[in-house]
């Protein structure tokens, strides 16, 4: 820009344009957006670093074949087992159960808003689902404790009834904590569908819940599938409500009426606990912890490509 | 479904109109380069030709009606848009609708085929009988009179979709078994558009330019076999060789079709249209402020724009319009 003065004729004195003020101020405020920026790289690193020299430690004492093969998980006790396939079951099943009741759910609750809703129902439903977003986990698994629970084992069907403590209750509750956040998300994401492309629909004789399937959910999905893996990853990373309602057990079983620990709530529950640092039981947090990173780490990068691959553009 | 009014002259070709017009509009057209222009000129003058003889074909032949509004009025949140719109429109004409922005073109051309009742707070007043039938009838289907009426829109608006896609989605909806391929093919050839994408049906209709998007929607507006083709200022977007091939294509779909063009190039209008609807914006009377569009002249083409009857639609067509 400062190059361009000498060309033309200068009609003001040249003191003014040799002013160093402007610039100094601008090298200021670059120079501190640097340092917010590479502060939150710092952090990151630093946490990964600190996440991955315990979980070094620990598979330095305890084989990788063993920590992902075996079927026994009981890091704590004298005879100490180190397969975290109960965790990860736990986790799963968990989750999965989660999913089922956020997944439909939410996009029918999101095509409902976004379609069908009367622009004032919509101005009135969309803040109280973000309030419901921002509940704290604790009161949601007290909720799946002393209401879930004793309603599931009082009406339960078939077989033997859920324990006390079992993933189902968990699993229902934490679907129904994700439900908000994924309905508002997909929400947005069908909201922002230019109504240019409904409006075309319309006129090739679509109804509306074939504009609504056919045109916007396909539109919009690439902001739907982020909200279902948000939603996801959330369950996967959810530590409360499991402590809670799903009880302490690891369990290696699909069977969802069981009680289990997931790998959040061992963390949880062993955190809590006091583990001299440096002791086995110390590192076998970790090791956890970064299993569950690398997971969902996994979960966001397929997640980013199948955005990328599913991405309408419009405009 | 807000319109916004956009200017039309990317899309204008100047050609060999009568004097009093060219000079006289008010959104003239930027002329192309100099190669491209005799080009241009020369399709131009063979498309006169063709189109000439098929309005001697016309005026003999008594055309059948598609349309015919009467006492029109649309208000949108009880406040009156346009009003007191009677015409007809004939079978295998393209009827033209012109006038300035905000007169209330599209709002008509919506109340043909009933999206006006996609936007909240709209409403239709008086009649609009297709072929004889009450479109705002207690019994009649808006979706089954959007299959039969087809649009096309201003900004061309393909799906996010893949080119066969786009024009299977309607027939599709419409519950076609027949052979989507073939239907496919042929939507595509009708609209002029098959020899471009022919390789590659699978790609994105989103990579199109802006001349083969609008002959895409033109397409899949087709697939559907409709009766009658909407069409609202399609060539306001593109640039001067797809306005005409898609004159050419209208041209060409008019055997089969009827069709009616909104435009506020008068060009346009001269060149396609064998009917032309003149409409403006009139003081309202009632409130202060509240300007209310009517239809001022409808007739034949040639009267509309070398003899017409109403002072307001020859200061318009001559570019004296205040
Ligand atoms: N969706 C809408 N909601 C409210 N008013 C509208 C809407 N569409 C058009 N109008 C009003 O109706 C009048 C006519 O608009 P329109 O039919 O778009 O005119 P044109 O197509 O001739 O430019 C304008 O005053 C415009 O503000
Ligand atoms: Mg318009």
């Amino acid at each position: 820009m400062a190059a361009v003065t000498t060309e033309r004729p200068v009609s003001r004195p040249l003191q003014g344009l040799e002013s160093g003020r402007r610039r100094y101020r601008e090298k200021i405020i670059v120079g501190s957006l640097f340092l917010c920026a590479a502060l939150s790289i710092v952090l990151t690193v630093g946490i990964v670093l600190a996440l991955l020299i315990p979980s070094l430690e620990f598979f330095g004492q305890v084989s990788p074949v063993e920590f992902f093969t075996g079927t026994e998980w009981a890091p704590l006790f004298k005879n100490s087992q180190f397969g975290v396939l109960p965790l990860l079951g736990g986790t799963l099943v968990v989750t999965l159960i989660a999913a089922a009741i956020c997944l439909p759910l939410g996009l029918l609750a999101a095509i409902y808003l976004s379609e069908y809703a009367a622009r004032r129902t919509r101005s009135f439903v969309k803040p109280i689902l973000e309030i419901l977003a921002g509940i704290p986990t604790v009161v949601y698994g007290f909720f799946a404790l002393t209401f879930i629970t004793p309603l599931l084992r009082e009406n339960w069907l078939f077989g033997t009834p859920p324990g006390v403590f079992n993933a189902l209750s968990a699993g229902l509750v934490m679907g129904i904590m994700i439900l908000p956040t994924v309905a508002s998300i997909s929400e947005d994401a069908m909201y922002a569908v230019p109504q240019s492309l409904r409006a075309g629909a319309a006129a090739l004789g679509a109804t509306k819940y074939e504009i609504s399937t056919r045109v916007v959910v396909p539109a919009g999905l690439s902001g739907i599938i982020a909200a279902f893996v948000l939603g996801i990853s959330r369950a996967v990373g959810e530590t409360m409500i499991v402590l809670i309602a799903a009880g302490g057990m690891p369990n290696l079983t699909f069977n969802p009426v069981e009680a289990m620990q997931t790998m959040t709530a061992f963390i949880g529950a062993a955190g809590l606990g006091d583990q001299a640092t440096g002791s086995i039981g110390y590192k076998t947090i970790f090791a956890v912890g970064i299993s569950l990173f690398v997971m969902t780490l996994i979960m966001n990068i397929i997640s980013i490509r199948l955005v990328r691959k599913y991405r309408e553009v419009y405009d | 479904m807000i319109e916004r009014p956009m200017s039309e002259n990317r899309g204008a070709v100047v050609m060999d109109e009568p004097e009093r017009t060219r000079e006289g509009s008010s959104d003239a057209g930027v002329a192309p380069e100099a190669g491209a222009d005799a080009v241009l000129q020369e399709s131009a003058k063979l498309a006169e030709v063709t189109r000439e003889r098929r309005r001697q074909v016309k005026k003999d032949a008594d055309a059948e009606t598609v349309f015919e509004l009467k006492d029109v009025a649309v208000t949108y949140g009880g406040s009156y848009a346009v009003q007191g719109v009677s015409m007809s429109i004939r079978k295998n004409e393209i009827t033209a609708l012109i006038g300035p922005s905000g007169c209330g073109k599209t709002t008509v051309l919506r109340c043909l085929n009933r999206t006006n009742d996609l936007i909240q707070g709209a409403k239709v007043h008086g009649q609009v009988l297709y072929h004889d039938i009450d479109l705002y009838g207690p019994k009649v289907e808006p979706v089954e009179v959007r299959r039969r009426i087809g649009m096309v829109f201003q900004k061309p608006n393909p799906f996010p979709k893949s080119i066969y896609d786009n024009v299977a989605f309607g027939p599709r909806v419409g519950g076609f078994k027949g052979n989507m391929d073939e239907l496919v093919e042929r939507s595509l050839r009708r609209a002029a558009l098959w020899d471009e994408v022919k390789r590659d049906l699978k790609a994105s209709a989103m990579a199109l330019s802006g001349g083969q998007q609008q002959r895409l929607c033109i397409a899949r507006c087709i697939a559907v076999e409709p009766d009658v083709i909407l069409m609202d200022e399609p060539c306001s977007a593109l640039d001067p060789v797809s306005t005409l091939r898609i004159e050419e294509l209208m041209d060409e779909l008019v055997s089969e079709y009827t069709i009616i063009i909104v435009t506020h190039n008068m060009q346009q209008a001269a060149r396609v249209s064998d009917r032309t609807g003149f409409f403006t914006v009139a003081e309202g009377q009632d409130e202060k402020d509240h300007r209310i569009g009517i239809l001022v002249e409808y007739d034949l083409t040639p009267t509309v724009f070398t003899n017409p009857s109403d002072p307001r639609t020859e200061a318009y067509v001559t570019g004296r319009f205040g």
